[in-house]
């Protein structure tokens, strides 16, 4: 534990997992938006909605998520000067998100999607016949069911999620991995005290989330 | 709800206009995002034929890209059978009636879920050693890391499965005298088998993709020979990491068009209706499963 | 209650078969070095694992099947040295991080990977040579006016993730931006587009890169070096009589234009002469 007791190395180990987290948060809620409205497409009347929605999360599911990521970098920064911020850390941040939302969203339009198929169809053929539209029938009547089915499924894609944050690492940002690497790299002797840190703190956060995620899923189920 | 046709009456004339017009609005936009990309990326010299002709020379595909697609391949393969035997083992211990088997396997399968695959390759490559006196190659730190996080998943998902058998089953073997093997063995395990079989396939598609992470440990995977090694020698980068995602999205579409036909055929067996594609549509919809079994990784 | 003696039985038998899948496997891993030390082993084996880059034009840089540069010629020098033949040699891919462990491990015998010879890895492992003296460099687009690290405040550069030139760039010159990345090849298309200012490394290894075809004409190495790179050749620790022998082929090898040779056919093409091996600068092997 001498590692951790040099402020540098704890700063560095604190900084790390907060980049994780902050690239978690933004990129699951952008994700989830993004992933709704795919799964809306991919149920929707319209072909080439239905068409661009799937091809989306063919895609994305079956890309490894360091390439979607070095898309991001080289792709949209490099060669189409996308730039997000002045400071590098910053850049690399929210280019790091877009890529972790883009390749998240196509999960969490199939969980949608596998949610919508949970609602008996005659809810929805309840809706049409009282008059409402596609987007009322979506939004006021299948979705809100759909929801509490897909809370166990995005427990275990926010979790993936969260795990998914260390290959940001590619381009340069100093999360958890990247840190873990340094402090490998110039501590050989604490290897397996380090690894055993940094994997605990993953494991304290996300072994709780996992269970409230079940708990939650528990509570809220509808038992049809 | 089998389709989405459900959502939305049969269109009549107003709706057909109206979804062509939305289709013609939504086309041109899309394509005129892709042309203003084609034209940045042409700006950028990226379309250069210096870049792309080395894909044409038949060295860069016996030399790189096809020996990284091997190692990827074997790397998965290796890492899937495993990942299963993983999978049983624990998802048994897990169900064990000891606790001193139930609680330590559940630990397991816990810790494995929550850490990230990188972290768990790159130990394996350099902290193992210390503790077995002995060289982890960059395959067996890659495979084993695969198997240690797709083996925790599948065990979570294997558990599910065989909860998700209805208890008559079980209750129906006890009652004709079957110890909990026997029933374990014949009765549950089979039924679970099938149900669980497009979500093993689609574990694969997930594991595979995960071999990439091998660049960790130097592994000459397909990502690590194609895009990395490649362009040290033609300098095409972007270009070369443009037709490995091309080769992976085309093997892992194959492996979900396999997971989505064994889908459908259990299903059909199962006299169960709702057709879904997709391994995350089928893990929602495993019947009382938790949705745990697959996770996005990497 | 079967089922749970099985079950404990086989969780028992699956670590098992993992814990030796990940001892027990040599062919993947190639043959290092045993007790005896390299000397012994090329003697009595005739064979040699030699660790190199993969990814660095000039020095050691993976074409296919083959790797070429001046690294892998110095390979060749000392592997004929101890009498081993060129086919009787391995070449291993390594990268930055995982040389000492591979030295350590046995993974390889060698390591001949623009490898800096300094005090903390001096702990780990035993160096021979330094075959050649580099130095931290700026690489910069042709027509840059960038002449030294000490213009670089408020520019950014790039390297890679962890590196000694990463870390001297935040410790000597914080006012500079880092750009980080696993592989110096990926700093290039930056470089190219513009988004960083300079790639900075070992002047060695970024003018292999200025010399490949596709940069031709478009970037250039700066030339004001600001550290002492001195490369070393990586041995097991307690290896000394190898470390010796190594330094003794060295030495020869100035001598009889061998070494001359080596760089005119890789880094060499370029024009640049030469540099002279000094041979009194060569390491003790570890002995003080």
């Amino acid at each position: 534990m001498h590692v951790f007791a040099d402020p540098t190395n704890f700063d560095a180990y604190v900084s790390g997992f907060l980049w994780i987290l902050k690239l978690t948060g933004a990129s699951a809620v952008i994700a989830l938006v993004i992933g709704v409205l795919l799964a809306a497409m991919r149920v929707s009347p319209v072909p080439v909605l239905r068409g661009f929605g799937a091809a989306w999360v063919n895609i994305f599911r079956n890309t490894p998520l360091t390439l979607v990521v070095f898309f991001c970098y080289f792709g949209l920064y490099v060669t189409l000067g996308l730039s997000l911020s002045q400071e590098l850390d910053l850049n690399r941040y929210w280019l790091g998100v877009i890529g972790l939302s883009t390749y998240t969203s196509a999960f969490v339009c199939e969980a949608v999607r596998s949610g919508i198929n949970t609602v008996p169809a005659g809810q929805a053929e309840a809706a049409r016949a009282i008059g409402l539209s596609f987007a009322q029938t979506l939004r006021i009547v299948v979705l809100p069911q759909a929801a509490r089915s897909v809370i166990a499924p995005f427990g275990s894609i926010l979790i993936a999620l969260c795990k998914n944050a260390t290959i940001v690492g590619t381009i340069g940002l100093l999360e958890s991995s990247n840190i873990m690497k340094d402090l490998i790299n110039s501590n050989g002797d604490a290897v397996i005290p380090i690894f055993l840190v940094f994997a605990g703190t993953f494991a304290a956060l996300l072994i709780p989330t996992g269970y409230f995620f079940g708990w939650l899923a528990n509570r809220l189920a509808v038992k049809r | 709800m089998s389709t989405g046709s459900i959502l939305y009456d049969h269109p009549g004339p107003r709706a057909r206009a109206r979804n062509a017009v939305l289709s013609v609005i939504f086309g041109i936009a899309l394509l005129g995002l892709l042309y203003w990309i084609y034209t940045k990326f042409d700006q950028a010299n990226q379309w250069e034929p210096r870049l792309w002709e080395p894909f044409t020379r038949s060295a860069t595909w016996t030399q790189f890209i096809l020996p990284g697609l091997w190692a990827t391949l074997k790397a998965a393969g290796v890492g899937m059978v495993l990942s299963l035997a993983f999978g049983i083992v624990f998802s048994f211990g897990r169900l064990s009636d000891h606790w001193w088997i139930s609680v330590p396997a559940g630990a397991v399968v816990e810790f494995f879920r929550a850490v990230p695959l990188l972290l768990m390759i790159f130990f394996i490559f350099y902290g193992v050693p210390f503790l077995i006196q002995g060289p982890v190659t960059a395959f067996w730190a890659v495979v084993i890391g695969l198997t240690l996080y797709n083996g925790s998943v599948l065990a979570e998902a294997f558990r599910a499965g065989i909860r998700s058998i209805p208890s008559g089953q079980s209750e129906a073997a006890y009652a004709i005298g079957m110890r909990k093997n026997q029933v374990m063995r014949i009765i549950l395990l089979p039924q679970a088998a099938r149900a669980m079989l497009p979500i093993i396939v689609s574990q694969l598609v997930v594991l595979l993709k995960d071999t990439a992470l091998g660049y960790i440990v130097a592994y000459p995977e397909l990502l690590q020979r194609g895009v990395n090694d490649l362009s040290a020698n033609y300098g095409n980068i972007i270009a070369a990491a443009m037709v490995i995602a091309v080769i992976y999205i085309v093997i892992n579409s194959l492996l979900t068009w396999f997971a989505g036909w064994l889908d459908q055929r259990s299903r059909v067996r199962a006299f169960r209706i709702p057709r879904q594609t997709g391994p995350a549509a089928t893990a929602g919809a495993t019947p009382g499963g938790d949705g745990t079994a697959v996770e996005p990784q990497g | 209650m079967r089922i749970k003696r099985i079950a404990a039985v086989a969780a028992v038998a699956g670590l098992a078969v993992a814990m030796t899948a990940c001892g027990g496997d040599s062919d993947e891993g190639g043959s290092g070095t045993g007790a005896g030390g390299i000397v012994s082993k090329a003697e009595s084996q005739k064979k040699l694992v030699i660790g190199v880059k993969a990814d660095q034009p000039g020095l050691g840089l993976q074409t296919g099947s083959q790797y070429e540069g001046f690294d892998v010629e110095i390979g060749k020098i000392i592997a004929k040295g101890l009498g081993v033949e060129e086919s009787g040699i391995e070449w291993k891919t390594t990268v930055t991080a995982n040389r000492e462990p591979f030295i350590e491990q046995g993974t390889v015998d060698l390591v001949v990977a623009t490898y800096t010879i300094n005090d903390e890895r001096k702990q780990k492992v035993n160096f021979a040579g330094p075959y050649y003296i580099a130095g931290q460099d700026l690489l910069v687009k042709s027509d840059s006016t960038l002449t030294g690290p000490d213009q670089l405040a408020g520019k950014t550069v790039c390297s890679v993730t962890g590196s000694t030139p990463a870390k001297r760039i935040t410790e000597n010159y914080p006012d500079a931006q880092l750009e980080q990345f696993d592989a110096y090849s990926k700093c290039l298309p930056l470089l190219e587009g513009g988004q960083v200012d300079a790639v900075t490394t070992d002047d060695i290894i970024l003018a292999g890169y200025a010399a490949q075809d596709q940069y031709a004409g478009k970037f250039k190495v700066v030339g004001s070096t600001f550290s002492d790179e001195p490369y070393g050749i990586g041995l097991k620790k307690d290896d000394t009589a190898g470390c010796e022998k190594v330094n003794e082929i060295l030495k020869a090898a100035a001598e009889d234009g061998s070494y001359k040779a080596a760089w005119d056919a890789t880094l060499g093409k370029s024009g640049t002469p030469a540099p002279e091996l000094d041979t009194t600068k060569l390491t003790h092997c570890g002995a003080v």
